[in-house]
């Protein structure tokens, strides 16, 4: 109610864009990004952090948007889908997916990206179960994962220079 | 009938110039979700727009005595708080009934409880405010008097005397039944060696779509006309129903769709919530939007498969299948669901029992009851899994009673592949199916020998594996059998219309609908291909009544057979009316000419003569220079609605390879595979992704998903931590084959894919289980879904 809405000022930098805004206390990462920022493509699934549809990067570190709140992030660096896309980081991943058909519906799929991006980011070539370990923090209810294992997997090898 | 490489062909027997169909073409139109700049409707934002909240019943059944709302109104940004009876004066209530389920009734349900709330979570007040936030904040303003009633929760003893009824005005408890009884069954059982007979349970459980149902609705008084951004499978069916329950006309009532984040069916039905949104619009002629979020999807989005079916198969001891006999109960909620009713599920569970195998006896009672739980209706793959677990789970059950293998009793069984046309003891009328050629491709596919040989070994090191099978048939481009002859106004036909541009490039505007299956790309495939451009000159619209032919949208499987051949055949009318532009500017004969890559050529030597882009500079801007009296007409359309069939069935079977480990009850996927027909495959990466999600969600049934209830009719689970759903790291590698059987009923010959995946699965899973522990002697498991605690228990060890 009114007074657990207080409000609070926030400076930080959203897709390498600097932002001041005053938000309410109880504001949500996500429901800041998509509703006061515009930025719907990181996505609202179940808002307890268990589906991943809104995955997105703070410092570097994947989050879950709905578990943080906004309040929390002056002075962080959020990156959401729509940043890592212009930024071109994600473009053979991107590809990947589209190529091997990786999604569906589509609403899991930033939430999915940034999450395999975390695990490509690390040493060496995953192997397919520890790419299934790794998202398994992202439902995706259309394609059974297989696909979102291969589109991985694929860039995994590409990016170590190995032959698909 | 042919078997196709499992991987892509280039090309396909309906090879032209630009041939798409039979190829793995990605989606045009990925980008824009990889990218994170789709649109769905939780995305939509417009000018003056409010969002609602709904209050909901915290009983299963009770009386509303008494809503009082004057702190919420008073609360910050409150736009409105109405209750059901003021919603009334706005919205007209619906009966989910169909006159050909026989006998069926149901309720009248409005948009919002009026005096009394039937399940847990039926929404009793709405509150408008300027955001989501505000408006739950003064949900919890309003104080509601309520006297809890009894409620009717176990299926089992809903008709009994003593059981309270829920709706006095339909007499008892009973929405729907239907008995059949087909053949000399009791003959055959006495005539069979073995009989064997089993409950099987289904949970129910529900679709989790990753996006809650959404929808934005926006009455502008000025037109007197309501636009509906809707999450929607279904939006000129929806058009109707909006427009007949605020009694408006169909011309104005605009529903649109843009992306949509998963359905399986969910998103096809009428639901109080939305509807209630649509009217509030209405009422406070400004935008309305309303998402239900996770805990609400729960309590609302349509439940599925809460049965229980005794059943019984005979069996003679060299295999053949005498009679199957099944008695199913169902609960299905406060009421049958509007339009397509919550007897349709029943319905194709006795429909499909047996489906598979050439026995002429069969026997079948379904009751569809009443309860005060969230309501059940129609979800991916309807009825299947049901009955397919049935029919595989006696058919293995009772080929180990007579120890024989169980792709043995199915080779023996199952309808012989050059017996077509052929019709099932149900009297489901089947065109042409491939069962054994499939069995023998998933036989070689699996290294059947190789794996039984290593199930042995293992065996033998205490490693208990599973080797399970289910065959099925799916239902598949609905005629007007499905639904319009029962009165609802859902069609079966579809249109497309393609447009020449004046750059040369085509437009497709089709009634099927997009949730991420890829029906874009494959009409873009279809149309490409007939009319004889490269796919990246074709651009696809759907999901706006406004703006596309009237269509039924997608469900059933029908995208792709019924609305791909609309566009087959739009582009090839296309083609036909270019050519005779073509023909009068070149003066040559049509028919001498062709299209080919975007191009005008000789027919014979290929030589290029006008491009396309000049075509139209000349049709559009100077007509003046065509003969006198030709008119161009580069916009066509065509509808499709299959005649010959009711339903172009597809058949398949699954195998499944699990490891259970008999200390922990835990099972452990190693591998799936799944061999199906859908006829023509237009994309086979699309199919096998179809196969895959689908088989999947079916595995999710069998090993994790229901929905828990307590006898008081309160949802145990309902959050997405407690209620359980596969994620990536329990789910194996899935492997797809396919047989080709064209359906004739379209040039095209495609039939659906959506559905077999789900329909297998859970009755797979089962049987593989079973499969593994029969050395243990463990007690067969039936009762779905099959969790640790269950499995341990069969096994006797708790």
């Amino acid at each position: 109610m009114s007074d657990m809405s207080m409000d609070i000022d926030i400076a930080l930098t959203v897709n390498g864009e600097r932002i001041v805004e005053r938000v309410e206390a109880r504001k949500s990462l996500v429901d800041f990004v998509r509703d006061d920022l515009g930025l719907t493509g990181s996505h609202v699934g179940c808002e307890h952090g268990v589906c991943g549809a809104c995955t997105m990067r703070v410092d570097g570190v994947i989050v879950r948007g709905c578990l943080m709140l906004a309040a929390q992030c002056d002075g962080a660096v959020v990156e959401t889908i729509e940043g890592l896309s212009d930024s071109g980081e994600l473009a053979d991943l991107q590809a990947a997916f589209e190529q091997r058909n990786a999604l569906q519906c589509g609403f899991c799929t930033p939430g999915m990206l940034t999450a395999a991006q975390d695990l490509l980011n690390r040493d060496g070539v995953p192997s397919r179960e520890e790419i299934r370990e790794h998202i398994s923090g992202n439902f995706c209810r259309c394609t059974g994962f297989h696909a979102i294992v291969d589109a991985v997997e694929s860039v995994a090898k590409a990016r170590h220079g190995a032959k698909p | 009938m042919k078997i196709t490489a499992d991987t892509p062909p280039v090309l396909s027997v309906l090879d032209r110039p630009n041939s798409y169909i039979g190829r793995a073409v990605p989606r045009p139109n990925l980008q824009r979700l990889t990218q994170g700049r789709g649109q769905y409707i939780s995305d939509v934002t417009l000018p003056r727009m409010t969002h609602v909240a709904y209050l909901r019943s915290p009983h299963a059944h009770a009386r509303i005595v008494s809503i009082a709302t004057d702190a919420a109104k008073k609360a910050p940004g409150v736009v409105a708080v109405v209750t059901g009876a003021e919603l009334a004066k706005t919205m007209t209530p619906w009966i989910g009934v169909l006159t050909h389920l026989k006998g069926i009734k149901s309720a009248p349900q409005a948009p919002i409880a009026i005096e009394r709330a039937c399940w847990q979570g039926e929404a009793v007040c709405a509150v408008v405010a300027r955001t989501r936030a505000q408006a739950e904040d003064a949900c919890e303003l309003i104080d509601i008097a309520y006297e809890e009633l009894p409620a009717v929760t176990d299926p089992e003893t809903a008709l009994d005397a003593g059981t309270p009824v829920i709706h006095d005005s339909l007499g008892d408890n009973l929405c729907f039944e239907r008995k059949l009884d087909v053949g000399d069954v009791g003959k055959a059982f006495a005539d069979a060696d073995a009989v064997v007979e089993a409950t099987f349970v289904t949970g129910r459980h529900t679709g989790v779509c990753t996006e809650g149902r959404a929808i934005v609705a926006d009455w502008n008084a000025s037109e007197q006309r309501m636009t509906v951004y809707h999450a929607t499978q279904a939006p000129h069916m929806m058009q109707n129903l909006f427009a007949k329950h605020l009694d408006l006309s169909e011309s104005q009532v605009r529903v649109m769709t843009k992306d949509v984040g998963g359905s399986f069916g969910i998103k096809v039905h009428t639901y109080a919530d939305e509807m209630a949104t649509v009217a509030l619009s209405k009422m406070l002629k400004r935008p309305v939007k309303f998402v239900a979020d996770r805990i609400e999807s729960f309590v609302t989005d349509i439940h599925a498969r809460d049965h229980r079916i005794k059943g019984k198969i005979g069996v003679t001891k060299d295999g053949v299948i005498t009679a199957f006999e099944i008695d199913d109960l169902t609960g299905i909620g406060p009421y049958s669901v509007y339009p397509r009713t919550s007897g349709i599920e029943a319905n194709q569970v006795v429909n499909l029992t047996g489906g598979p195998y050439n026995c002429p006896n069969y026997r079948a009672q379904t009751r569809v009851v009443f309860q005060n739980k969230n309501v059940m209706c129609q979800y991916r793959a309807v009825g299947h899994p049901v009955a397919v677990a049935v029919t595989e789970g006696l058919v293995e059950l009772a080929a180990a009673k007579i120890g024989m293998d169980p792709l043995e009793i199915r080779r023996r069984n199952l309808f012989p592949d050059d017996g077509y046309p052929a019709q099932t003891a149900s009297g489901l009328k089947l065109e042409q199916l491939s069962h054994h050629e499939a069995l023998a491709h998933l036989d070689t596919m699996i290294n059947y020998a190789g794996l039984r040989a290593e199930q042995k070994a293992l065996r033998d090191k205490g490693i208990y594996r599973g080797i399970g099978f289910a065959s099925f048939i799916e239902v598949t481009n609905p005629s007007a059998a499905f639904y319009g002859v029962g009165g609802a106004k859902i069609t079966s036909q579809d249109g497309a219309t393609v447009k020449l541009d004046a750059q040369g490039a085509i437009t497709i505007h089709s009634g099927v609908t997009e949730q991420g299956q890829g029906a874009e790309a494959v009409l873009a495939q279809c149309v490409a291909s007939s009319f004889g451009v490269s796919m990246d000159r074709v651009r696809v619209v759907t999901g706006d009544t406004d703006n596309t032919p009237y269509g039924g949208g997608t469900w059933a499987s029908r995208a792709a057979g019924i609305g791909g051949e609309a566009a087959w055949q739009a582009g090839k009318a296309l083609r036909g009316n270019v050519l005779a532009v073509a023909g009068a500017m070149l003066q040559a004969k049509p028919e001498d000419l062709d299209i080919r890559n975007g191009i005008v050529v000789d027919k014979v030597t290929g030589a290029e003569r006008l491009g396309l882009d000049e075509l139209a500079r000349v049709a559009y801007f100077r007509p003046d220079t065509l003969p006198p009296g030709f008119q161009a007409e580069l916009m066509v359309t065509r509808h499709y609605v299959p005649r010959a069939w009711p339903f172009a069935f597809t058949n398949g079977i699954q195998a499944s390879y699990l490891e259970v480990d008999t200390d922990t009850g835990f099972v452990k996927l190693l591998r799936h595979w799944c061999v199906e027909d859908c006829g023509t495959i237009i994309n086979p990466q699309l199919v096998n992704e179809q196969i895959r999600g689908g088989v999947v969600q079916g595995i999710g049934a069998a090993l994790f998903e229901q929905c828990l209830y307590d006898e008081r009719g309160q949802m145990l689970n309902g959050n997405m931590a407690d209620y359980l759903v596969p994620m990536a790291v329990e789910m194996p590698d899935i492997d797809c084959g396919h047989v080709v059987s064209p359906t004739a009923d379209s040039e095209l010959g495609a039939k659906g894919a959506g559905e077999a995946g789900t329909a297998g699965a859970p009755a797979c899973i089962m049987n593989a289980i079973n499969d593994a522990l029969r050395p243990l002697n463990a007690q067969p498991l039936t009762d779905m879904p099959f969790t640790p605690g269950k499995i341990l228990a069969a096994l006797g060890k708790i």
